[in-house]
């Protein structure tokens, strides 16, 4: 044991025991894992990675390039990172680890948002200086400090300020700014990337897992210290070589003796500190080898036991035993994250190193960071910057503290050594060593490395520059230096010191490699946070959800909705199922949930003119009552969308989208009216979760429609109409996308499950997807996105008949009448028959002439096996081919003949869309109607409704969840209805009043509410809510994100609300059940 | 994360955003007296300069407007468009 009898900051009272490679180990609180193992007398921490050399402990902080180890199901992590804990399990490494598939993770992991007017990242002198100043102002502060507790260096160190210790003076700092409200401070928190406008991330490590922040600031002080290098000379890498940094470290802080007997190699004074510190722990410096004095010696190697142990120093000819070689070769600035936030470096010569030059950003470094290395300029430093970070903000001034008086010795310049030993040349290509190695054979010459992590050494360097590369960038990728754990962070200066002696240039002209974020290593689970498993990507779900799940649906993932693909009965499978779905469909009755179609109220006098501008057809002249069929193209005159748009008023318009594209077309109708044409007078509402939409398809389906909406039985084809639908107001749309008689039926999706079980409970069968793509693929209906990709015309469609001559333009117009839209032979929408009415063509596979072939003329786009056909086919875009052609559809081995046919496979006649023809004749369809259900079985069903109980339970004092529901809203355009939330220009939201006024739009169902209250609900939306939600900040309702689902949220007297679309409620219910449970955990 | 002050929101994340490509570009007047070369360049052709870009902003998931930014292209610097 090398634990010093007192002295450091670990509690000796308590013993904390682990095993590392199985051995069964003791520490104590305040120790990291290296500083545990090397008081239990552990030198050897593992193994290099390439030529599995013995390493041991080299730093005592983020830099750690040997002591990698596995803890737990962190695959490797720096020991001299990890805070001991009890029953901790670590297990070495050979220099790079390996993620154990099997290995249990129960951490929760998740994010976190917070703005602030200065943030200073480090709290060591600097830092604590600069969060004070800035503090003080008032100003909005954070303190990150990636240490359990606060002091930066002067944890390691035994410097005094004003005649204490060093610490007390961090004390008392951190002291007061617990005291100002404003500021808040944050340890265990790494600063680990600087982004554009003055966004930083951080990772704070909490015992439940990691929280990774994302900090907005108007003003950054960098405080991030410095690292101590040291420098390449032959067996640099012998466990016991350390930095003099870390030895002095391990004395003071931790209170181990890193070593029995010491050389410290003193290129820069830290060499001094760090042997006074260690003799006073109790360590022989045998010798202290310092360059810069007169006839000044150099270490030129080392010598090792039969373990590979350092056993002694070579300084020339002599060798000096010694078990530790505190290393003291210069400092480097922890330039990090200012070098992140794209400012500039330039090389110091008197330093002998990188300080940051230009800023690129509100940001300004202070203390070590930028070369003041001394504790009492280093925290005069923090007092101007915080104070000026304050003041940029708009805060202070105020009379700053008093710097306290330091007892350091002023430093002297550091060697500009990079290099010892045989072959050395130095910097700039200047004097050799003036110690020739003796005693070292040539070709016995143990490797001196430049990076430990990555067994780079001085020789592979020669070989990068020897075969004339003369960046870093290239000698990083040619030999792997500073791609390591470290990330260059012990390598990096001692790369470009190297290459500047080897290539005879400065190091300033060498330069360094680009710093990226991160600045330490982080876990794809810190990454990801909450946003995993299913809340990997928000699921949207119809009001109709449960009713699909209840009956066994197979789902398909339409963008993020998930759409019954089919319903199996019996263990049926795709096929079977979807054979039995169609042929109900076309002999019987049918439902399919539609309520995923985007839909878009438009209202305005020139409604009917903007749509005559975006569609390629007239909606102007479309009566009242009707229903029209459309696309939509881009500028580029490729189709963009399609979909049915009805008038419901003189002014007033509904238009449907696709399920994929409804956002789409929103902003894109949003982006002409507001861009191009904002004096028309129209707007858009999205209602899409507003109402709940089932199809009721087939020759049937009027049976169904007059018992539950009897009102709207008799409507004639392409009209709609305003309807009680079981007793509720509803929407009824006779449109078909299948040629069978149909009908749209839409009620307020509170009210969906209860039609969707009324219309199934009449007999209707469920069907999903696939076989409503069997269905329009058999009447040669185009799917946007399946049959077209962005390159395809509506004429090339077949839909000429839908693009206007009269129009004097719409949107692509000028388009189709480019020389390359409007040529002959491009690719037009065909049907394909294979010979073999049982061989499937593949959807993708190539259309070639005939076998053997390599022109490709086209490409099928649909391929199925229909019911009502008795065999296979399929749609295609090709071009150059005539109804009769015979083709090739070609894809992987499998080479079918086809036959090109039109198009249309089902009743092109369309004789089928009021009815089966042939009852029709025998006197319609007034078969008696089934008992219905009653207006009462009409229940009402919140979106949250199945989350009531679990929200319940969830809560505490601290927070609370429920939802608010069946909230009359509306949407509101133009003039200030006087009530409300504001959401944009012209735009609210009202809610609570039963009644709409003229023009409102009701989208009560479009939106749920759920409820947040207690002091501790804001600490749950800042783990997902990227705004300010500082009470004084946030005193009005905003839209923005929550998690990844919109909201609207609102601050209220107790708390929040929260408006959610409804598709996304189960969503974000599943994400505030997760972050209040996750803030319960962290909490305890 | 770019941050992109909205005139109606303040400053927001740029996840909110969609990004617009480059600002002024005009629908054209009278498209069908262009030449197809002039149409081409109203659809196809946009700058792609290294430095300052005006450039169209859509608050799509705050109040839903179409802003104007100028950003440079090398630093994303962004300043009110002049």
């Amino acid at each position: 044991m090398t634990r010093l009898p007192s002295g450091g900051l670990v509690d000796r009272s308590v013993t904390l025991s682990f095993r590392f490679d199985g051995h069964a180990l003791q520490g104590h609180p305040g120790d990291t894992l290296a500083s545990a193992l090397l008081a239990c007398g552990v030198r050897v921490v593992g193994r290099s990675v390439e030529l599995g050399r013995p390493r041991g402990v080299f730093s005592a902080g983020a830099e750690e390039p040997n002591a990698l180890v596995r803890v737990g199901a962190d695959p490797m992590v720096a020991a001299t990172t990890v805070e001991l804990r009890d029953g901790l399990e670590a297990w070495s490494l050979r220099g790079k680890g390996r993620v154990d598939l099997d290995a249990a993770d129960d951490r929760r992991c998740d994010k976190g948002y917070l703005h602030c007017d200065v943030l200073v990242v480090g709290g060591g002198p600097a830092g604590l200086a600069a969060a004070l100043a800035a503090g003080l102002t008032g100003a909005r502060v954070i303190l990150v400090d990636d240490q359990p507790r606060l002091g930066g260096d002067l944890l390691n160190s035994r410097v005094r300020l004003d005649g204490a210790r060093g610490l007390d003076w961090a004390a008392l700092v951190a002291a007061r700014l617990a005291t100002l409200p404003e500021v808040r401070v944050m340890t265990r928190t790494t600063a680990i990337g600087y982004h554009d406008h003055n966004y930083l991330v951080a990772v704070e490590r909490r015992p439940g897992g990691e929280r990774l922040w994302h900090f907005r600031a108007r003003g950054v002080v960098l405080a991030t210290g410095a690292h101590e290098r040291s420098l390449a000379f032959p067996g640099n890498d012998r466990p016991g070589v350390m930095l003099a940094s870390a030895a002095r470290a391990y004395a003071n802080r931790y209170g181990v003796r890193p070593g029995r007997r010491a050389v410290v190699f003193a290129c820069a004074d830290s060499g001094y500190e760090a042997a006074r510190d260690l003799a006073a722990a109790g360590v022989e410096v045998a010798e202290i080898v310092d360059p810069r004095a007169p006839g000044g010696e150099v270490v030129t190697g080392t010598t090792a036991d039969a373990g590979g142990l350092l056993d002694g120093v070579r300084i020339g000819s002599r060798r000096v035993e010694a078990d530790l070689l505190a290393v003291a070769g210069g400092w480097n600035p922890a330039v990090h994250l200012f070098s992140q936030s794209q400012g500039t470096l330039r090389f110091d010569e008197g330093l002998q190193t990188f300080v940051p030059d230009v800023s690129a950003q509100a940001e300004r470094s202070a203390g070590a960071c930028r070369g003041l290395y001394g504790t009492a300029e280093a925290i005069e430093d923090g007092f101007a910057a915080g104070a000026q970070a304050a003041e940029q903000a708009g805060f202070g001034p105020v009379h700053l503290p008093r710097v306290p008086d330091g007892d350091e010795r002023a430093l002297r310049a550091p060697a500009a050594l990079w290099m010892t030993g045989p072959g050395a040349t130095q910097a700039g290509g200047g004097e050799p060593v003036r110690a020739e190695p003796v005693g070292t054979e040539p070709g016995l010459s143990e490797p001196a490395f430049v990076d430990l992590h990555r067994d780079v050494t001085v020789a592979d360097l020669a070989r990068a520059t020897g075969a004339g590369m003369r960046s870093p960038e290239h000698v990083k990728r040619y030999t792997t230096a500073g791609t390591g754990a470290d990330q260059g962070k012990t390598s990096g200066a001692v790369v470009t010191g190297v290459m500047s002696a080897l290539l005879g240039v400065g190091p300033g002209q060498v330069g360094g490699t680009t710093y990226r974020p991160p600045y330490t290593p982080v876990s794809f689970a810190t990454l990801a946070g909450r946003d995993r498993g299913p809340l990997s990507d928000p699921v949207r779900t119809t009001a109709l959800h449960a009713s699909h799940l209840a009956r066994g649906a197979v789902f398909e993932d339409v963008g993020q909705w998930k759409r019954p693909w089919y319903f199996p009965r019996d263990g049926e499978g795709l096929n079977e199922a979807v054979r039995r779905e169609c042929h109900a469909a076309r002999t019987g009755v049918a439902a399919m949930d539609a309520s995923t179609l985007g839909k878009i109220d438009i209202r305005g006098g020139d409604a009917g003119g903007f749509l005559d501008r975006i569609y390629t057809n007239l909606y102007s002249t479309l009566p009242v009552g009707a229903c029209r069929y459309g696309v939509m193209c881009g500028a580029d005159g490729m189709v963009f969308d399609d979909g049915t748009t009805s008038r419901l008023g003189d002014d007033h318009y509904l238009m449907t989208t696709t399920t994929g594209n409804a956002a789409a077309v929103l902003d894109w109708l949003e982006e002409w009216h507001q861009t191009e044409w904002p004096a028309l007078d129209v707007s858009f509402t999205s209602v899409t979760d507003h109402w709940a939409t089932v199809a009721v398809v087939g020759p049937r389906a009027r049976e169904v429609l007059s018992v539950i909406a009897p009102d709207a039985a008799g409507l004639a084809f392409m009209r709609h109409t305003a309807a009680e639908v079981l007793g509720v107001e509803g929407r009824v749309f006779r449109i078909s996308f299948s040629g069978e008689l149909a009908y749209e039926v839409n009620v307020p999706s509170w009210y969906g499950r209860s039609l969707w079980e009324a219309v199934l409970g009449l007999g209707a069968v469920p069907y999903g997807t696939e076989t409503m793509h069997v269905l329009r693929a058999e009447k040669g209906f185009a799917i946007v996105g399946q049959e077209t990709d962005g390159t395809v015309t509506p004429q090339d469609l077949g839909l000429s008949w839908l693009v206007s001559k009269r129009k004097p333009d719409y949107m692509g117009r000028r388009s189709h009448a480019r020389p390359d839209t409007s040529r002959d032979g491009r690719k037009r929408l065909v049907g394909l028959l294979a010979d073999d009415p049982a061989e499937q063509v593949e959807e993708g596979a190539q259309l070639v002439a005939g076998p053997g072939d390599r022109v490709m003329l086209g490409h099928v786009t649909s391929g199925y096996t229909s019911a009502a056909l008795g065999r296979t086919f399929g749609l295609a875009m090709v071009r150059d081919v005539t109804t009769g052609d015979r083709l090739t559809a070609v894809s992987g081995q499998a080479a079918v003949p086809v036959t090109v046919v039109e198009p249309v496979f089902y009743d092109p006649e369309n004789t089928r869309r009021d009815g089966d023809p042939s009852v029709a004749r025998r006197g319609g369809d007034a078969s008696p109607s089934p008992a219905g259900p009653s207006a009462e079985a009409c229940r009402a069903e919140s979106p949250a409704a199945g989350f009531a109980e679990r929200f319940a339970a969830a809560g505490d004092d601290r927070v609370r969840v429920r939802e608010a529901p069946f909230i009359p809203m509306w949407e509101v355009r133009g003039a200030d209805p006087g009530t409300g939330l504001r959401l944009g220009p012209a735009w609210w939201l009202v809610t609570g009043e039963p009644e709409g006024r003229p023009g409102w739009v009701d989208v009560s169902a479009q939106r749920t509410v759920l409820e947040l209250d207690g002091p501790g609900a804001l600490d749950v939306l800042i783990t997902g809510c990227p705004v300010d939600l500082h009470p004084s900040v946030f005193t009005a309702p905003v839209q923005t994100l929550l998690g990844q689902a919109p909201v609207i949220l609102e601050p209220t007297a107790s708390g929040y609300r929260v408006y959610v679309r409804a598709s996304f409620t189960a969503y974000l219910a599943e994400w505030l059940l997760d972050a209040i449970a996750g803030n319960l955990v962290i909490l305890g | 994360m770019l941050l992109i002050d909205c005139p109606h929101c303040g400053p927001r994340d740029e996840n909110e955003f969609r990004y617009g490509g480059q600002a002024g570009i005009a629908y054209p007047e009278r498209p069908a007296e262009l030449t197809d070369d002039e149409w081409a360049g109203y659809v196809f052709r946009r700058d792609n300069p290294k430095g300052w870009f005006h450039e169209r902003w859509f608050h799509a998931h705050g109040c839903r407007v179409w802003l104007t930014v100028e950003r440079h292209t090398v630093t994303h610097e962004i300043r009110k468009p002049r």
